[in-house]
Protein backbone atom coordinates (compact mmCIF):
# COMPACT_ATOMS: atom_id res chain seq x y z
CA UNK A 1 0.00 0.00 0.00
CA UNK A 2 1.54 3.31 -0.78
CA UNK A 3 1.36 5.96 2.48
CA UNK A 4 0.95 9.57 1.34
CA UNK A 5 2.57 12.19 3.38
CA UNK A 6 1.62 16.00 2.74
CA UNK A 7 4.74 18.50 3.96
CA UNK A 8 4.43 22.16 4.07
CA UNK A 9 7.53 23.68 3.91
CA UNK A 10 7.54 26.41 6.38
CA UNK A 11 9.88 29.57 8.06
CA UNK A 12 11.95 27.78 11.05
CA UNK A 13 9.97 28.29 14.36
CA UNK A 14 12.53 30.75 15.60
CA UNK A 15 12.46 33.07 12.35
CA UNK A 16 12.12 36.60 12.97
CA UNK A 17 9.65 37.60 10.40
CA UNK A 18 9.22 41.26 8.91
CA UNK A 19 6.77 41.94 6.52
CA UNK A 20 6.50 43.25 2.90
CA UNK A 21 4.15 44.78 1.02
CA UNK A 22 1.84 45.09 3.30
CA UNK A 23 0.66 41.46 2.96
CA UNK A 24 3.68 39.32 2.68
CA UNK A 25 6.53 37.89 4.79
CA UNK A 26 10.15 38.68 3.71
CA UNK A 27 11.36 35.98 2.09
CA UNK A 28 15.03 36.30 2.47
CA UNK A 29 16.90 35.36 5.30
CA UNK A 30 14.74 32.88 6.43
CA UNK A 31 15.83 29.34 7.32
CA UNK A 32 13.37 26.63 6.16
CA UNK A 33 11.79 23.57 7.87
CA UNK A 34 9.24 21.19 7.40
CA UNK A 35 6.27 22.03 9.37
CA UNK A 36 6.10 20.47 12.93
CA UNK A 37 3.09 18.64 12.74
CA UNK A 38 4.21 16.99 9.59
CA UNK A 39 7.22 15.79 10.63
CA UNK A 40 5.02 13.74 13.42
CA UNK A 41 2.69 12.61 10.38
CA UNK A 42 6.12 11.34 9.17
CA UNK A 43 6.75 9.78 11.98
CA UNK A 44 3.67 8.01 11.99
CA UNK A 45 3.97 6.87 8.40
CA UNK A 46 6.98 5.47 8.48
CA UNK A 47 6.73 4.07 11.85
CA UNK A 48 3.80 1.78 9.70
CA UNK A 49 5.57 1.07 6.83
CA UNK A 50 8.49 -0.81 9.54
CA UNK A 51 5.25 -2.99 10.53
CA UNK A 52 4.57 -3.76 7.20
CA UNK A 53 6.85 -4.49 4.22
CA UNK A 54 5.74 -3.54 1.09
CA UNK A 55 4.75 -0.15 2.18
CA UNK A 56 6.03 3.09 0.60
CA UNK A 57 6.35 5.98 1.84
CA UNK A 58 5.53 9.05 -0.74
CA UNK A 59 6.07 12.54 0.24
CA UNK A 60 3.85 15.26 -1.28
CA UNK A 61 4.29 19.27 -1.19
CA UNK A 62 2.88 21.83 -3.25
CA UNK A 63 4.99 24.70 -3.59
CA UNK A 64 8.06 27.16 -4.64
CA UNK A 65 11.25 25.22 -6.00
CA UNK A 66 12.33 25.98 -2.48
CA UNK A 67 10.19 23.67 -0.69
CA UNK A 68 12.58 20.96 -2.62
CA UNK A 69 14.96 21.36 0.09
CA UNK A 70 11.91 19.92 3.03
CA UNK A 71 11.39 17.21 0.58
CA UNK A 72 15.49 16.21 1.29
CA UNK A 73 15.20 16.28 4.43
CA UNK A 74 11.87 13.89 4.83
CA UNK A 75 13.37 11.57 2.26
CA UNK A 76 16.62 11.75 4.73
CA UNK A 77 14.50 10.68 7.48
CA UNK A 78 13.63 7.17 5.31
CA UNK A 79 10.72 8.08 3.05
CA UNK A 80 10.93 6.34 -0.43
CA UNK A 81 9.78 8.86 -2.31
CA UNK A 82 8.53 12.45 -3.41
CA UNK A 83 6.02 14.26 -5.71
CA UNK A 84 6.78 18.50 -5.63
CA UNK A 85 4.16 20.40 -7.18
CA UNK A 86 6.09 23.03 -8.06
CA UNK A 87 3.96 26.67 -8.16
CA UNK A 88 5.67 30.09 -7.68
CA UNK A 89 2.20 31.79 -6.91
CA UNK A 90 0.64 31.90 -3.39
CA UNK A 91 -2.52 28.65 -3.50
CA UNK A 92 -5.52 28.83 -1.14
CA UNK A 93 -6.17 26.01 0.78
CA UNK A 94 -8.85 24.88 -1.43
CA UNK A 95 -6.49 24.93 -4.63
CA UNK A 96 -3.95 23.28 -2.72
CA UNK A 97 -5.82 20.32 -1.76
CA UNK A 98 -7.20 19.81 -4.77
CA UNK A 99 -3.42 19.72 -5.99
CA UNK A 100 -2.44 17.30 -3.38
CA UNK A 101 -5.49 15.54 -4.22
CA UNK A 102 -5.24 15.23 -8.11
CA UNK A 103 -1.24 14.80 -7.60
CA UNK A 104 -1.85 11.42 -5.01
CA UNK A 105 -4.61 10.42 -7.80
CA UNK A 106 -2.29 10.39 -10.31
CA UNK A 107 0.31 8.14 -8.79
CA UNK A 108 -1.39 5.77 -8.33
CA UNK A 109 -3.77 3.39 -5.64
CA UNK A 110 -4.35 5.82 -2.55
CA UNK A 111 -3.87 4.45 0.27
CA UNK A 112 -3.64 6.46 3.19
CA UNK A 113 -2.76 9.78 3.56
CA UNK A 114 -1.07 11.62 6.51
CA UNK A 115 -1.00 15.59 6.87
CA UNK A 116 -0.46 17.40 10.17
CA UNK A 117 -3.48 19.08 12.16
CA UNK A 118 -2.12 22.61 10.76
CA UNK A 119 0.70 24.11 9.12
CA UNK A 120 2.38 26.48 11.16
CA UNK A 121 2.86 29.27 9.01
CA UNK A 122 -0.99 30.25 8.33
CA UNK A 123 -2.12 27.87 11.35
CA UNK A 124 -5.00 27.33 8.80
CA UNK A 125 -6.66 23.86 9.52
CA UNK A 126 -8.11 23.78 6.86
CA UNK A 127 -6.02 21.76 3.89
CA UNK A 128 -6.52 18.23 5.25
CA UNK A 129 -10.40 18.16 5.53
CA UNK A 130 -10.70 20.08 1.94
CA UNK A 131 -8.36 17.08 0.49
CA UNK A 132 -10.36 15.01 2.37
CA UNK A 133 -13.37 16.16 0.33
CA UNK A 134 -11.50 16.63 -3.25
CA UNK A 135 -10.77 12.44 -2.93
CA UNK A 136 -14.46 11.92 -1.32
CA UNK A 137 -12.83 9.92 1.52
CA UNK A 138 -12.78 10.20 5.43
CA UNK A 139 -10.83 12.26 7.72
CA UNK A 140 -9.54 12.34 11.30
CA UNK A 141 -8.27 15.40 12.84
CA UNK A 142 -5.99 15.84 15.79
CA UNK A 143 -4.76 12.02 15.49
CA UNK A 144 -2.66 10.79 18.47
CA UNK A 145 -2.43 7.13 17.74
CA UNK A 146 -2.83 5.05 14.35
CA UNK A 147 -2.83 1.34 13.26
CA UNK A 148 -4.32 -1.06 10.87
CA UNK A 149 -7.20 -3.48 11.54
CA UNK A 150 -7.57 -5.55 8.32
CA UNK A 151 -8.88 -3.20 5.78
CA UNK A 152 -9.84 -0.35 8.47
CA UNK A 153 -7.44 2.27 9.89
CA UNK A 154 -8.67 2.81 14.01
CA UNK A 155 -6.96 6.46 15.23
CA UNK A 156 -6.58 7.88 18.40
CA UNK A 157 -7.50 11.50 18.75
CA UNK A 158 -7.21 14.06 21.34
CA UNK A 159 -10.22 15.70 22.16
CA UNK A 160 -10.62 18.42 25.29
CA UNK A 161 -9.39 17.68 28.54
CA UNK A 162 -7.24 15.04 28.05
CA UNK A 163 -9.44 13.08 26.90
CA UNK A 164 -8.77 10.35 23.64
CA UNK A 165 -11.30 9.27 21.52
CA UNK A 166 -11.01 6.55 18.71
CA UNK A 167 -12.21 6.39 15.46
CA UNK A 168 -12.96 3.34 12.59
CA UNK A 169 -12.40 4.36 9.16
CA UNK A 170 -12.45 2.87 5.81
CA UNK A 171 -8.96 2.83 4.14
CA UNK A 172 -8.56 4.96 1.65
CA UNK A 173 -8.73 8.15 4.54
CA UNK A 174 -6.83 11.17 5.64
CA UNK A 175 -5.23 11.76 8.59
CA UNK A 176 -3.99 14.66 10.29
CA UNK A 177 -1.77 13.96 13.00
CA UNK A 178 -0.94 16.00 16.44
CA UNK A 179 1.51 15.72 19.22
CA UNK A 180 0.78 13.12 21.21
CA UNK A 181 1.76 9.65 22.68
CA UNK A 182 5.44 9.50 22.94
CA UNK A 183 6.84 7.05 20.62
CA UNK A 184 5.61 9.93 17.98
CA UNK A 185 6.64 12.68 19.29
CA UNK A 186 9.33 13.20 18.56
CA UNK A 187 10.42 12.28 15.29
CA UNK A 188 13.58 10.58 13.81
CA UNK A 189 16.65 12.48 12.98
CA UNK A 190 17.85 11.63 9.57
CA UNK A 191 21.07 10.09 9.75
CA UNK A 192 24.42 10.99 7.63
CA UNK A 193 23.49 7.41 5.56
CA UNK A 194 20.25 8.57 4.89
CA UNK A 195 21.11 11.95 4.67
CA UNK A 196 23.32 10.79 1.26
CA UNK A 197 21.11 8.18 0.15
CA UNK A 198 18.10 11.15 0.15
CA UNK A 199 20.53 13.44 -2.71
CA UNK A 200 19.83 10.45 -4.84
CA UNK A 201 16.42 10.03 -4.87
CA UNK A 202 15.05 11.20 -8.25
CA UNK A 203 11.81 13.87 -7.02
CA UNK A 204 8.68 13.35 -9.86
CA UNK A 205 7.93 16.94 -10.59
CA UNK A 206 4.96 18.38 -11.89
CA UNK A 207 3.95 22.26 -12.45
CA UNK A 208 0.93 23.23 -10.87
CA UNK A 209 -0.34 24.65 -13.89
CA UNK A 210 -0.36 21.08 -15.52
CA UNK A 211 -2.16 19.48 -13.27
CA UNK A 212 -5.22 20.56 -14.79
CA UNK A 213 -6.98 21.87 -12.23
CA UNK A 214 -9.11 24.94 -11.82
CA UNK A 215 -8.08 27.31 -9.21
CA UNK A 216 -11.07 27.58 -7.12
CA UNK A 217 -12.24 31.32 -7.00
CA UNK A 218 -10.84 32.71 -3.07
CA UNK A 219 -13.40 32.82 -0.81
CA UNK A 220 -10.81 34.25 1.49
CA UNK A 221 -8.45 37.31 0.71
CA UNK A 222 -5.68 38.90 2.31
CA UNK A 223 -6.11 42.37 3.47
CA UNK A 224 -3.37 43.06 5.78
CA UNK A 225 -0.58 41.57 7.95
CA UNK A 226 0.74 43.46 10.49
CA UNK A 227 2.87 42.69 14.09
CA UNK A 228 0.77 42.34 17.00
CA UNK A 229 1.38 45.27 19.71
CA UNK A 230 4.34 44.51 21.50
CA UNK A 231 4.29 43.72 25.75
CA UNK A 232 5.38 46.46 27.69
CA UNK A 233 8.39 45.01 29.61
CA UNK A 234 7.52 43.50 33.01
CA UNK A 235 8.99 43.93 37.06
CA UNK A 236 11.06 41.71 38.61
CA UNK A 237 9.39 41.54 41.89
CA UNK A 238 13.06 42.24 43.95
CA UNK A 239 13.38 41.66 47.95
CA UNK A 240 13.38 38.57 50.04
CA UNK A 241 11.27 35.47 48.57
CA UNK A 242 8.70 34.93 50.92
CA UNK A 243 8.11 38.82 51.21
CA UNK A 244 7.81 39.11 47.58
CA UNK A 245 5.84 36.29 46.69
CA UNK A 246 3.41 38.07 49.51
CA UNK A 247 4.02 41.19 47.28
CA UNK A 248 3.05 39.40 43.87
CA UNK A 249 -0.08 37.94 45.54
CA UNK A 250 -1.32 41.21 46.60
CA UNK A 251 -0.30 42.93 42.97
CA UNK A 252 -1.95 40.00 41.29
CA UNK A 253 -5.03 40.85 43.40
CA UNK A 254 -5.16 44.53 43.36
CA UNK A 255 -3.48 45.73 40.31
CA UNK A 256 -3.58 43.25 37.93
CA UNK A 257 -7.44 41.87 39.60
CA UNK A 258 -6.52 38.50 38.22
CA UNK A 259 -7.15 36.86 41.14
CA UNK B 1 -29.78 40.61 6.04
CA UNK B 2 -28.82 37.30 6.21
CA UNK B 3 -28.93 35.80 9.71
CA UNK B 4 -26.36 34.95 11.95
CA UNK B 5 -26.11 31.14 13.22
CA UNK B 6 -23.95 30.54 16.71
CA UNK B 7 -23.41 26.80 16.91
CA UNK B 8 -23.12 25.92 20.83
CA UNK B 9 -20.81 23.48 21.52
CA UNK B 10 -22.14 20.95 24.32
CA UNK B 11 -19.62 19.00 26.71
CA UNK B 12 -21.67 16.45 27.53
CA UNK B 13 -25.00 18.21 29.23
CA UNK B 14 -22.37 21.00 29.97
CA UNK B 15 -22.82 24.46 28.67
CA UNK B 16 -19.18 25.30 27.60
CA UNK B 17 -17.90 28.67 28.78
CA UNK B 18 -17.08 29.78 25.30
CA UNK B 19 -20.55 29.47 23.99
CA UNK B 20 -21.29 32.59 25.30
CA UNK B 21 -18.44 34.70 24.29
CA UNK B 22 -19.57 33.91 20.38
CA UNK B 23 -23.27 34.65 21.82
CA UNK B 24 -22.53 37.98 22.51
CA UNK B 25 -20.37 38.51 19.72
CA UNK B 26 -23.11 37.37 17.24
CA UNK B 27 -25.70 39.52 19.43
CA UNK B 28 -23.39 42.75 19.15
CA UNK B 29 -23.83 42.35 15.03
CA UNK B 30 -27.46 43.37 15.55
CA UNK B 31 -28.29 40.57 13.17
CA UNK B 32 -31.06 38.07 13.92
CA UNK B 33 -29.33 35.55 15.59
CA UNK B 34 -30.08 31.64 15.51
CA UNK B 35 -28.40 29.24 18.52
CA UNK B 36 -27.58 25.19 16.60
CA UNK B 37 -28.01 23.05 19.63
CA UNK B 38 -27.70 19.37 19.46
CA UNK B 39 -29.42 18.47 22.93
CA UNK B 40 -32.72 16.78 23.89
CA UNK B 41 -33.60 18.96 26.81
CA UNK B 42 -32.75 22.72 26.33
CA UNK B 43 -34.69 23.64 29.41
CA UNK B 44 -31.32 23.56 31.12
CA UNK B 45 -29.97 26.22 28.55
CA UNK B 46 -32.77 29.04 28.76
CA UNK B 47 -31.10 31.28 30.12
CA UNK B 48 -28.13 30.95 28.49
CA UNK B 49 -30.37 31.56 25.30
CA UNK B 50 -31.98 34.61 26.45
CA UNK B 51 -32.20 37.55 23.85
CA UNK B 52 -31.70 36.01 20.60
CA UNK B 53 -34.17 35.34 18.08
CA UNK B 54 -34.35 31.36 17.17
CA UNK B 55 -33.07 28.29 18.79
CA UNK B 56 -33.05 25.52 16.38
CA UNK B 57 -32.67 21.84 18.50
CA UNK B 58 -31.36 18.70 16.95
CA UNK B 59 -32.81 15.93 19.04
CA UNK B 60 -32.24 12.40 18.43
CA UNK B 61 -31.44 8.91 20.23
CA UNK B 62 -27.39 9.45 19.81
CA UNK B 63 -26.45 12.57 19.92
CA UNK B 64 -22.83 12.81 20.96
CA UNK B 65 -20.52 14.62 18.42
CA UNK B 66 -20.23 12.61 14.91
CA UNK B 67 -18.63 15.04 12.86
CA UNK B 68 -19.89 13.56 9.42
CA UNK B 69 -23.50 13.68 10.53
CA UNK B 70 -22.86 17.11 12.71
CA UNK B 71 -21.76 18.91 9.44
CA UNK B 72 -24.08 17.59 7.25
CA UNK B 73 -27.10 18.71 9.82
CA UNK B 74 -25.45 22.28 10.14
CA UNK B 75 -25.12 22.49 6.18
CA UNK B 76 -28.55 21.33 5.94
CA UNK B 77 -29.66 24.32 8.82
CA UNK B 78 -27.16 26.61 7.07
CA UNK B 79 -29.26 26.48 4.43
CA UNK B 80 -32.81 26.04 4.86
CA UNK B 81 -32.75 29.34 7.60
CA UNK B 82 -30.47 31.40 5.57
CA UNK B 83 -27.51 31.30 8.07
CA UNK B 84 -24.92 33.08 5.61
CA UNK B 85 -23.08 34.04 8.30
CA UNK B 86 -22.02 31.06 10.69
CA UNK B 87 -19.79 31.91 13.94
CA UNK B 88 -18.31 28.99 16.39
CA UNK B 89 -15.86 28.36 19.09
CA UNK B 90 -12.00 27.42 17.26
CA UNK B 91 -11.90 23.98 20.00
CA UNK B 92 -11.01 20.94 18.79
CA UNK B 93 -14.32 20.14 18.31
CA UNK B 94 -14.85 23.68 16.26
CA UNK B 95 -11.99 23.20 14.24
CA UNK B 96 -12.89 19.10 13.55
CA UNK B 97 -16.38 20.52 12.19
CA UNK B 98 -16.59 24.03 11.07
CA UNK B 99 -13.87 23.21 8.11
CA UNK B 100 -16.31 20.39 7.40
CA UNK B 101 -18.93 22.43 7.00
CA UNK B 102 -16.98 24.52 4.78
CA UNK B 103 -16.24 21.77 2.74
CA UNK B 104 -19.67 20.98 2.31
CA UNK B 105 -21.30 23.68 1.45
CA UNK B 106 -18.75 26.08 0.10
CA UNK B 107 -17.61 29.68 1.36
CA UNK B 108 -14.87 30.95 3.25
CA UNK B 109 -13.83 30.20 6.58
CA UNK B 110 -11.07 31.43 8.67
CA UNK B 111 -10.32 29.03 12.20
CA UNK B 112 -9.46 30.89 15.46
CA UNK B 113 -10.64 34.67 14.95
CA UNK B 114 -9.41 37.51 17.71
CA UNK B 115 -11.69 40.42 15.95
CA UNK B 116 -14.97 40.24 13.22
CA UNK B 117 -16.38 42.64 11.79
CA UNK B 118 -19.65 41.28 10.32
CA UNK B 119 -20.66 44.71 8.84
CA UNK B 120 -16.97 44.47 6.48
CA UNK B 121 -16.56 40.49 6.59
CA UNK B 122 -13.00 40.76 7.78
CA UNK B 123 -11.58 38.99 10.42
CA UNK B 124 -8.48 39.73 12.43
CA UNK B 125 -6.39 35.82 12.82
CA UNK B 126 -3.22 35.56 14.59
CA UNK B 127 -0.76 33.38 12.06
CA UNK B 128 3.19 32.25 12.41
CA UNK B 129 1.67 30.77 16.08
CA UNK B 130 1.04 34.80 16.68
CA UNK B 131 4.06 36.36 15.50
CA UNK B 132 1.79 38.25 13.08
CA UNK B 133 -1.73 39.33 12.73
CA UNK B 134 -3.36 38.85 9.78
CA UNK B 135 -6.57 40.73 8.11
CA UNK B 136 -8.45 38.12 6.00
CA UNK B 137 -11.71 39.06 3.97
CA UNK B 138 -14.68 36.75 3.53
CA UNK B 139 -16.72 36.12 0.45
CA UNK B 140 -18.85 33.98 -0.94
CA UNK B 141 -22.38 32.72 0.10
CA UNK B 142 -21.51 31.37 3.21
CA UNK B 143 -19.02 32.57 5.56
CA UNK B 144 -17.49 30.69 8.62
CA UNK B 145 -15.95 31.49 11.32
CA UNK B 146 -14.49 29.87 14.44
CA UNK B 147 -13.15 32.00 17.90
CA UNK B 148 -10.48 31.99 19.94
CA UNK B 149 -11.90 31.30 23.31
CA UNK B 150 -11.34 33.93 26.20
CA UNK B 151 -10.65 36.89 23.53
CA UNK B 152 -14.48 38.05 23.36
CA UNK B 153 -16.05 39.97 25.82
CA UNK B 154 -18.98 37.98 27.51
CA UNK B 155 -21.94 40.90 28.32
CA UNK B 156 -24.10 40.08 31.30
CA UNK B 157 -27.75 41.38 31.31
CA UNK B 158 -28.84 42.43 27.93
CA UNK B 159 -32.66 41.67 26.20
CA UNK B 160 -34.45 39.16 28.15
CA UNK B 161 -36.71 37.78 25.26
CA UNK B 162 -37.03 33.89 25.11
CA UNK B 163 -35.92 32.57 21.27
CA UNK B 164 -38.42 30.75 19.43
CA UNK B 165 -37.79 26.86 19.59
CA UNK B 166 -37.66 25.28 15.99
CA UNK B 167 -36.73 21.23 16.55
CA UNK B 168 -35.08 19.26 13.68
CA UNK B 169 -33.73 15.89 13.31
CA UNK B 170 -29.57 14.79 12.98
CA UNK B 171 -28.70 13.91 9.06
CA UNK B 172 -27.20 11.16 8.12
CA UNK B 173 -23.41 11.38 7.67
CA UNK B 174 -21.48 9.68 4.58
CA UNK B 175 -20.88 6.37 7.37
CA UNK B 176 -16.92 6.42 6.18
CA UNK B 177 -16.30 7.11 9.78
CA UNK B 178 -17.58 5.51 12.81
CA UNK B 179 -16.74 6.35 16.31
CA UNK B 180 -15.44 3.63 18.71
CA UNK B 181 -15.80 5.06 22.41
CA UNK B 182 -13.90 7.93 24.46
CA UNK B 183 -11.60 7.55 26.66
CA UNK B 184 -11.56 9.99 29.64
CA UNK B 185 -8.25 11.09 31.10
CA UNK B 186 -7.83 9.65 34.67
CA UNK B 187 -7.80 13.17 36.38
CA UNK B 188 -10.29 15.56 35.34
CA UNK B 189 -8.39 18.42 33.45
CA UNK B 190 -9.07 21.67 33.22
CA UNK B 191 -9.22 22.64 29.51
CA UNK B 192 -5.95 24.93 28.91
CA UNK B 193 -7.60 26.42 25.89
CA UNK B 194 -10.24 27.12 28.02
CA UNK B 195 -8.48 28.03 31.59
CA UNK B 196 -8.71 31.27 33.10
CA UNK B 197 -5.59 30.98 35.25
CA UNK B 198 -2.82 28.42 33.74
CA UNK B 199 0.14 27.09 36.02
CA UNK B 200 3.00 25.53 33.71
CA UNK B 201 6.41 23.61 34.61
CA UNK B 202 9.58 23.16 32.56
CA UNK B 203 12.59 21.38 32.56
CA UNK B 204 13.08 22.96 35.80
CA UNK B 205 10.62 20.96 37.41
CA UNK B 206 13.05 18.22 37.44
CA UNK B 207 10.30 15.13 38.16
CA UNK B 208 7.12 13.90 36.78
CA UNK B 209 6.34 13.72 40.42
CA UNK B 210 6.79 17.28 41.24
CA UNK B 211 4.22 18.61 39.02
CA UNK B 212 2.16 17.92 42.32
CA UNK B 213 2.94 21.20 43.16
CA UNK B 214 1.68 22.67 40.94
CA UNK B 215 -1.54 20.63 40.82
CA UNK B 216 -2.18 22.02 44.09
CA UNK B 217 -1.96 25.90 43.47
CA UNK B 218 -4.26 24.99 40.49
CA UNK B 219 -6.45 23.15 42.18
CA UNK B 220 -6.56 26.38 44.82
CA UNK B 221 -7.23 28.57 41.87
CA UNK B 222 -9.33 26.10 39.99
CA UNK B 223 -6.89 26.35 37.18
CA UNK B 224 -5.52 24.04 34.52
CA UNK B 225 -1.69 22.48 34.39
CA UNK B 226 0.57 23.34 31.49
CA UNK B 227 3.84 22.62 30.54
CA UNK B 228 6.84 23.58 28.56
CA UNK B 229 8.18 20.90 25.57
CA UNK B 230 11.28 20.16 27.61
CA UNK B 231 8.79 19.02 30.58
CA UNK B 232 7.03 16.95 28.09
CA UNK B 233 10.11 15.49 26.55
CA UNK B 234 11.50 14.41 29.81
CA UNK B 235 8.16 12.51 30.40
CA UNK B 236 7.16 14.97 33.26
CA UNK B 237 3.91 16.12 31.58
CA UNK B 238 1.85 14.42 29.29
CA UNK B 239 1.56 16.09 25.83
CA UNK B 240 -1.46 17.36 26.24
CA UNK B 241 -0.81 19.70 28.72
CA UNK B 242 2.40 21.18 26.38
CA UNK B 243 1.84 25.02 25.80
CA UNK B 244 3.46 26.38 22.57
CA UNK B 245 4.01 26.49 18.67
CA UNK B 246 3.66 22.64 18.48
CA UNK B 247 1.63 22.26 21.91
CA UNK B 248 -1.57 24.63 23.03
CA UNK B 249 -2.24 28.19 22.44
CA UNK B 250 -3.93 29.66 25.72
CA UNK B 251 -4.92 32.65 26.30
CA UNK B 252 -5.30 32.68 29.75
CA UNK B 253 -5.72 35.94 32.35
CA UNK B 254 -3.20 34.30 34.36
CA UNK B 255 -0.53 32.55 33.14
CA UNK B 256 2.60 31.38 36.30
CA UNK B 257 5.70 29.71 34.13
CA UNK B 258 7.60 27.80 36.74
CA UNK B 259 11.02 26.80 35.88
CA UNK B 260 10.72 27.72 32.31
CA UNK B 261 13.43 29.79 30.42
CA UNK B 262 10.86 31.51 27.77
CA UNK B 263 12.08 29.88 24.58
CA UNK B 264 10.29 31.91 21.40
CA UNK B 265 8.35 28.43 20.48
CA UNK B 266 7.20 28.45 24.67
CA UNK B 267 6.05 32.35 24.42
CA UNK B 268 4.19 32.69 21.09
CA UNK B 269 1.76 30.21 22.70
CA UNK B 270 1.29 32.27 25.66
CA UNK B 271 2.46 35.70 24.76
CA UNK B 272 -1.47 37.15 24.52
CA UNK B 273 -2.18 35.71 28.82
CA UNK B 274 -3.34 39.26 29.94
CA UNK B 275 -0.90 38.93 32.79
CA UNK B 276 2.20 36.60 32.94
CA UNK B 277 4.17 35.58 35.93
CA UNK B 278 7.39 33.96 36.04
CA UNK B 279 9.26 31.69 39.12
CA UNK B 280 12.39 30.76 37.93
CA UNK B 281 15.91 30.78 39.12
CA UNK B 282 18.09 32.41 36.58
CA UNK B 283 17.63 36.28 36.90
CA UNK B 284 18.74 36.08 33.09
CA UNK B 285 15.72 34.04 31.96
CA UNK B 286 14.47 35.39 28.71
CA UNK B 287 11.15 34.61 30.31
CA UNK B 288 11.78 38.06 32.71
CA UNK B 289 11.69 40.01 29.90
CA UNK B 290 8.56 38.96 28.83
CA UNK B 291 6.84 38.44 32.49
CA UNK B 292 4.37 41.35 33.65
CA UNK B 293 5.71 40.10 37.44
CA UNK B 294 8.84 37.95 38.08
CA UNK B 295 9.98 36.15 40.58
CA UNK B 296 14.08 35.61 41.43
CA UNK B 297 13.93 32.17 43.14
CA UNK B 298 14.45 28.14 43.74
CA UNK B 299 10.79 27.28 42.54
CA UNK B 300 10.57 24.50 44.92
CA UNK B 301 10.97 27.28 47.62
CA UNK B 302 8.36 29.46 45.95
CA UNK B 303 5.77 27.62 44.77
CA UNK B 304 4.94 26.32 48.48
CA UNK B 305 4.69 29.82 50.00
CA UNK B 306 2.84 31.03 46.94
CA UNK B 307 0.46 28.23 48.08
CA UNK B 308 0.32 29.41 51.39
CA UNK B 309 -0.37 33.24 50.25
CA UNK B 310 -3.09 32.33 48.06
CA UNK B 311 -5.07 30.31 50.15
CA UNK B 312 -5.13 33.14 52.64
CA UNK B 313 -6.54 35.72 49.79
CA UNK B 314 -8.79 33.42 48.38
C1 LIG C 1 10.19 23.07 16.05
C2 LIG C 1 10.19 23.35 17.52
C3 LIG C 1 8.97 23.46 18.17
C4 LIG C 1 8.93 23.71 19.55
N1 LIG C 1 7.71 23.83 20.16
C5 LIG C 1 7.68 24.09 21.50
C6 LIG C 1 6.42 24.24 22.18
O1 LIG C 1 5.34 24.11 21.60
N2 LIG C 1 6.43 24.52 23.50
C7 LIG C 1 7.60 24.67 24.22
O2 LIG C 1 7.53 24.93 25.42
N3 LIG C 1 8.78 24.53 23.60
C8 LIG C 1 8.85 24.23 22.27
N4 LIG C 1 10.06 24.05 21.68
C9 LIG C 1 11.27 23.96 22.53
C10 LIG C 1 11.84 25.27 22.96
O3 LIG C 1 12.74 25.73 21.99
C11 LIG C 1 12.59 25.10 24.30
O4 LIG C 1 13.57 24.10 24.15
C12 LIG C 1 11.71 24.71 25.48
O5 LIG C 1 10.58 25.57 25.55
C13 LIG C 1 12.50 24.80 26.76
O6 LIG C 1 11.73 24.35 27.85
P1 LIG C 1 12.06 24.83 29.32
O7 LIG C 1 11.96 26.31 29.39
O8 LIG C 1 11.20 24.04 30.23
O9 LIG C 1 13.54 24.29 29.52
P2 LIG C 1 14.95 25.10 29.66
O10 LIG C 1 15.10 26.00 28.52
O11 LIG C 1 15.90 24.07 29.92
O12 LIG C 1 14.68 25.99 30.91
C14 LIG C 1 14.57 25.51 32.21
C15 LIG C 1 14.51 26.72 33.12
O13 LIG C 1 14.24 26.29 34.44
C16 LIG C 1 15.01 27.08 35.34
N5 LIG C 1 15.18 26.31 36.57
C17 LIG C 1 15.86 25.15 36.73
N6 LIG C 1 15.77 24.73 38.00
C18 LIG C 1 14.99 25.63 38.66
C19 LIG C 1 14.54 25.75 40.01
N7 LIG C 1 14.84 24.83 40.93
N8 LIG C 1 13.79 26.80 40.32
C20 LIG C 1 13.49 27.75 39.40
N9 LIG C 1 13.89 27.69 38.12
C21 LIG C 1 14.63 26.64 37.75
C22 LIG C 1 16.28 27.38 34.60
O14 LIG C 1 16.88 28.56 35.09
C23 LIG C 1 15.80 27.52 33.16
O15 LIG C 1 15.51 28.87 32.83
C24 LIG C 1 10.13 23.84 20.29
C25 LIG C 1 11.34 23.74 19.63
C26 LIG C 1 11.39 23.50 18.27
C27 LIG C 1 12.73 23.43 17.59
N1 LIG D 1 1.44 23.30 0.33
C1 LIG D 1 1.26 22.14 0.96
N2 LIG D 1 1.91 21.03 0.52
C2 LIG D 1 1.73 19.83 1.14
N3 LIG D 1 0.93 19.67 2.21
C3 LIG D 1 0.27 20.73 2.69
C4 LIG D 1 0.40 22.02 2.09
N4 LIG D 1 -0.37 22.89 2.79
C5 LIG D 1 -0.94 22.17 3.78
N5 LIG D 1 -0.58 20.87 3.73
C6 LIG D 1 -0.99 19.78 4.65
O1 LIG D 1 -2.23 20.10 5.25
C7 LIG D 1 -2.10 20.22 6.67
C8 LIG D 1 -2.96 21.35 7.18
O2 LIG D 1 -2.49 22.56 6.65
P1 LIG D 1 -3.23 23.96 6.86
O3 LIG D 1 -4.62 23.81 6.41
O4 LIG D 1 -2.45 24.92 6.01
O5 LIG D 1 -3.12 24.30 8.32
C9 LIG D 1 -0.61 20.43 6.90
O6 LIG D 1 -0.24 19.97 8.19
C10 LIG D 1 0.01 19.63 5.77
O7 LIG D 1 0.15 18.28 6.10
Amino acid sequence: MNIYVCIKQVPDTEAVLTIKEGKFINEENIKWIISPYEEIALELALQLKEKNPGFKVILVTVGPARAESAIRSGLAMGAETAIHVESDQYLNHKTIARALAKAIKDDGDGGIIFTGKQAIDDDASLTHIYLAESLGIPVATNVIGFRLDSDKAIVEREIDQGARERIEMQIPCVVAATKGINDINQPRYATLMGIMKAKKIPIKKVRFEDLGIEDSTPTVTTEKLEAPPEKPAGKIIEGEMKESIKELVKLLKEEAKVL
Amino acid sequence: MANLGVYIELRGDEFKKANREALALAKKSNRDVYAIIFANDISQYENELKGISKVIQIKNDNLSYQPEAYAATIGKIIKEHNLNDILGVASAQGKDLFPRIAALIGGGIINDCIDVDFNSNTVKKPVYAGKLISTFKLSGEFRIITIRPNVFPVKEGGSDTQPEITTTGLETGAGKLKIIDVIKSETKKIDLTEADIIISGGRGMKAKENFKILQEVADILNAGVGASRAAVDSDYATPDMQVGQTGKVVNPKLYIACGISGAIQHFVGMKTSKVIVAINKDSEAPIFKKANYGIVADLFKAIPVLKEELKKVL
